[in-house]
């Protein structure tokens, strides 16, 4: 079976019709583009309903990581998934509001479980909820 | 490239002498922003700043960093990170310097939204917001040089 992962560091896993990836350490930012480029492929390959972006692992989110993460979740939108940040630690938050990269168009949710509910609310209402 | 400050006040806080060095991280590539971010997080630690200040500061940091690999020539420059005391306070200090092109408009570049890179021209209003004490020194021709400092309570 094809290994379904970025690089090693990045696992994407399949829950049912949706993917999840789960980002963990300090990613310098050729990972994070290219994360963004593997999991743009990874759903167009899978035929992924939704993802789910688990950052709970990341201490630092800087404006470019935030950019690249709110690019990559159009990019899927664009493609017919819904896609979903989740597990934003609240020190990070607080900085990125500070900062001015705050995500706002974005689908969050405080965990990957609360995130997935969101995710399959929205297939069901069939609205950004 | 490792100096040693000692104060009365660290050395009656009984801390050694070498956690007080001051780190120079060269900045030439992508790894030298990572390890920006982890000395100037183990510097914040060090210095008992808590979570969200640590966040913030080393936030800024990164930013600053970045600026250095996209606009100064060739991405060159540096990273002196210190912890700073002042009376009973305690932070980390980072001086982030390059000699590259330097900035024509520090007012325009200082502001929300302005990039020349395509960015989200955050980078330098943004750490400014994110830290205690923020100064910026540019020379368009021989380089820039940002100062900033965040303290514990």
């Amino acid at each position: 079976m094809e290994p379904t992962s970025v690089s090693e560091e990045i696992p994407i896993m399949r829950m049912g019709s949706d993917l999840l990836v789960t980002l963990q350490g300090d990613l310098g930012d050729q990972t994070v583009e290219a994360l963004e480029r593997d999991v743009t492929r990874e759903v167009a390959r899978t035929l992924a309903r939704g993802i789910l972006i688990d950052v709970s692992g990341l201490d630092v989110v800087d404006s470019f990581v935030a950019r690249v993460l709110a690019r990559l979740v159009r990019i899927v939108r664009l493609l017919g998934a819904d896609a979903a940040i989740v597990g934003i630690r609240p020190a990070v938050a607080i900085t990125l509001v500070e900062l001015g990269a705050s995500m706002s168009d974005v689908t969050t949710a405080l965990n990957a479980e609360q995130g997935m509910a969101r995710l399959r609310r929205m297939r069901a209402g069939g609205v950004r909820a | 490239m490792t100096a040693i400050a000692e104060s009365p006040l660290d050395l009656i806080a009984g801390r050694p002498p070498d956690l007080l060095a001051i780190s120079v991280v060269l900045i030439g590539g992508e790894a030298d922003m990572l390890r920006v971010r982890s000395t100037m997080r183990a510097c914040a630690q060090q210095a008992g700043l808590g979570l969200t200040a640590t966040t913030k500061v080393v936030t800024a940091g990164s930013e600053l960093a970045r600026n250095i690999l996209r606009y100064a020539s060739g991405g060159q420059g540096e990273a002196r990170i210190e912890e700073a005391t002042s009376g009973l306070k305690r932070g980390v200090r980072a001086v982030f310097t390059d000699h590259g092109p330097g900035i024509a408009d520090l007012d325009l570049a200082m502001r929300s939204g302005f990039s020349t890179a395509g960015s989200l021209g955050v980078g330098l209003p943004g750490s400014r917001r994110l830290v205690d004490e923020f100064t910026i020194d540019s020379v368009p021709g021989q380089g820039t040089r940002v100062a900033i400092c965040q303290w514990g309570r």
